[in-house]
């Protein structure tokens, strides 16, 4: 491969190293390597920080023990949001877009120093957010700074650098893609995970333009340089704040795809269905922006129906389709496996001792079923009177993305240590075990939050029962988000403590087998591929995929219904 | 996870396509639904709004409660306006501004706008809930429904008071 002469002056100076992965039989390049390294030590790094903020918060929502005073549940409430939503997520996606632009395709590393000239920046502005907020009680405003709020100008500059390492980061993506593409590494089309890692990546790409709208005048204004409106502040936020969180949805659904053949051994249904299901997120989900602006002044009926509904609900419809697609496939690689009976007996023989399974199942469940139904709900253009800024809000995010985007990524460091650290996983049976905890007490946080949302109780609030407005049953959903939280945080310390012992104990070691439970068999060898004979056999149809579909679409209806009838009880608003 | 074959554009399958027509009817259902409730419901989101500015704003505000003030409690007013009126409720940090004495059943135009922060107004436990933004003064039109005491919440944090911005609507 060394052959081919560079034909882009950035990739001229970058030497091809490589080693070739035992397991996958792909060609790991150095570079690769240690930037997907670095990247996620800093995304473990802050969910650290984010998860002990997490704790102390939770505690302090939890009326019982009511923790924290004010000014310290303030404070780590702005951190816990800059650390997970924003460092935790975007520090773990860059190592999966490294990893997807390389190795998956074989390819080299085209432009490691502009990598890691992003890293660093991202290294720098998320030390620098948390220093800030910790240290200075004015620059307390929470993750989204509305304006004119004002906080210290080291806190936008921070999130300025930190959106400009993750820009170049993924601009370093799309090199890899074109240099791959010109010295022919890979053969037609990308594979489906790269297509859905290109889409997030795109996705970026319009997100953190977005971004620097906001927040670069926001910086302006903060040395009195110039004026800004908070109503048009908020538009430029969100467009930042909402689509950042979609990054994440086809980062995770990526690696759906990507678990689902790890631990399967699928071979997708029909390549074409699962790709147009990402072309629509491409096209329609940025409308989404709109959800946080919907009882804004200012704004008419038509542009929020248009924008909240992303068109058509066309993004959703992306969602519905990969919620079909990816168990449609996994039922057909485990009916061809023999596992045949009856409409769910494919599922009872899944590999549950596997841990990229348990977290995938986990992670489509809490994304699905809560997270995706109550954020459609609540982001209706009426229905969100009900919802807006309760904690109807964070109970649907904490499960799109501490339940499934979180939960997804965490299965898969499972396969990331081995592979690219090059260490054996210890503690084998913590990481089986480990995104079942950590799934059911998001699952609680989650209920917890969404049912005192619906009793009125406000997000970001240190106390709100003394208000005398509330009722007393709020006490008992308060409770059941801490004991959540209690559980989801037990969840993430397992995880952190499996990435530790195994990455700090014990000598490299080439991987020996891609599943860590199961043997030795490796689905990802082209010789393990399901046959079209197997796809398309009578017996192996999804059957069973098609009524777990149907329930949830009958849960979706009751759900959505339900709120009408509320808002319609509710006094007269015009 | 690996490259696909060269040519992976092939017709879906049935399962495929009976799923894809029924989320996509659903699709259009959800999308038609807020049309209707727009035309047919009698709770939307309200969409008039003035450009304004917090010295304007006060002084409405202020002329408001001089002309219907009826009581006074904790060394707020309690202002009673006739129904029909334009009424005016002021957030700042971290107060609600005046307590307002509505009837049951009576339609008002009721402004809100921010003297400083972006403000939450959250109606609990009616659970109404309206974002609060400076320059803004942004009329709702409402009629209570039910009687009693409400309390107004402030649920978009205004700095470290944030909590204890809390106010009143009573309805007779």
């Amino acid at each position: 491969m060394s052959a081919l002469s560079p034909t882009f002056p950035w990739a001229a100076g970058a030497k091809d190293e490589y080693r070739a992965c035992p397991v996958t039989t792909l060609k790991v390049d150095m570079h690769t390597e240690r930037l997907v390294i670095a990247n996620a030590v800093m995304a473990v790094v802050c969910l650290v920080l984010g998860g002990i903020a997490a704790l102390l918060i939770a505690l302090t929502r939890w009326q019982a023990i009511h923790l924290l005073d004010a000014l310290w549940f303030y404070r780590l409430l702005t951190l816990h949001g800059i650390d997970m939503l924003v460092a935790w997520i975007v520090f773990f996606e860059m190592a999966g877009l490294h990893f997807g632009s390389t190795v998956l395709l074989n390819a080299r590393h085209a432009a490691p120093k502009l990598a890691w000239l992003g890293f660093i920046l991202m290294t720098v502005g998320g030390l620098m957010a948390n220093f800030v907020v910790l240290f200075d009680t004015n620059s307390i405003v929470t993750f989204t700074a509305y304006v004119p709020m004002k906080a210290h100008p080291l806190f936008y500059l921070s999130y300025i650098l930190f959106a400009v390492g993750a820009l170049i980061a993924v601009i370093t993506f799309f090199i890899n893609i074109v240099v791959a593409k010109r010295e022919k590494r890979f053969e037609g089309s990308l594979p489906l995970v790269v297509f859905g890692l290109m889409t997030a990546a795109i996705l970026a790409t319009y997100t953190l333009l977005e971004g620097a709208a906001a927040i670069v005048p926001a910086f302006f204004w903060s040395l009195g340089l110039m004026d800004l409106d908070p109503g048009i502040y908020r538009n430029f936020f969100w467009g930042f704040g909402h689509p950042a969180q979609q990054v994440n949805l086809a980062a995770m659904v990526a690696i759906w795809y990507a678990l689902a053949q790890m631990t399967v051994g699928i071979r997708p249904l029909n390549e074409k269905f699962s790709r147009l299901a990402f072309i629509l997120y491409l096209f329609f989900i940025n409308l989404g922006s709109a959800h946080h602006l919907l009882v804004d002044p200012g704004l008419t009926f038509g542009w929020k129906a248009v924008n909240t509904s992303y068109a058509m609900y066309l993004a959703v419809l992306g969602s519905m389709m990969h919620a079909f697609s990816i168990p449609a496939a996994m039922e057909v690689a485990l009916r061809a496996k023999g596992y045949r009976k009856g409409l769910f007996g494919w599922l009872r023989n899944g590999p549950w001792n596997e841990p990229g399974f348990g977290a995938l199942v986990m992670s489509m469940i809490l994304f699905g079923w809560i997270g995706g139904v109550t954020g459609v709900t609540i982001g209706t253009e009426q229905i969100n009177m009900l919802a807006h800024n309760t904690l109807r809000l964070p109970g649907h995010f904490h499960a799109t993305v501490v339940g499934g985007t979180t939960t997804a990524f965490m299965g898969f460091t499972y396969y990331v240590i081995p592979l690219i650290f090059r260490k054996e996983l210890k503690l084998k049976k913590w990481a089986t075990w480990q995104p079942y905890v950590f799934g059911f007490g998001t699952m609680l946080v989650s209920l917890g939050m969404i049912t005192s949302g619906l009793q009125g109780v406000s997000r970001r609030n240190w106390d709100i029962t003394f208000s005398g407005a509330i009722p007393g049953t709020v006490n008992l959903t308060l409770a059941i988000l801490g004991i959540g939280a209690l559980i989801a945080v037990a969840g993430g310390i397992m995880y952190v403590t499996v990435v530790l012992v195994s990455i700090l104990t014990g000598p490299r070691l080439e991987a020996s087998s891609l599943l860590l439970t199961a043997g030795t068999h490796n689905p990802l060898l082209e010789s393990t591929k399901l046959t079209d004979q197997q796809m398309e056999d009578k017996q192996n149809q999804p059957r069973g995929t098609l009524v777990l579909v149907f329930a949830f679409l009958v849960w979706f209806a009751v759900y959505y219904l339900t709120n009408w009838w509320l808002l319609g009880r509710t006094w007269f608003i015009r | 996870m690996l490259a696909p074959e060269q040519t992976w554009w092939k017709p879906m399958g049935r399962l495929e396509k009976t799923w894809l027509t029924v989320a996509l009817v659903w699709c259009i259902f959800l999308t038609i639904m807020m049309p209707l409730w727009y035309f047919m419901g009698k709770q939307n989101v309200p969409t008039e709004t003035y450009r304004t500015t917090p010295q304007d704003y006060a002084a409405k505000v202020n002329e408001f409660v001089a002309t219907y003030q009826v009581g006074e409690e904790n060394g707020v007013p309690i202002v009673a306006p006739p129904p029909g009126s334009d009424v005016y409720l002021r957030a700042s940090t971290w107060q609600w501004y005046p307590i307002l004495q509505l009837e049951k059943g009576k339609e008002y135009r009721l402004h809100v706008s921010s003297m400083d922060y972006n403000h939450g107004f959250s109606l609990q436990p009616v659970n109404i809930n309206l974002q609060v933004v400076p320059g803004y003064d942004y009329v709702a039109t409402i009629t209570p429904t039910t009687t009693g005491e409400f309390t107004i919440v402030c649920n978009e944090y205004c700095f470290l008071g944030h909590h204890t911005m809390i106010g009143k609507i009573i309805v007779k």
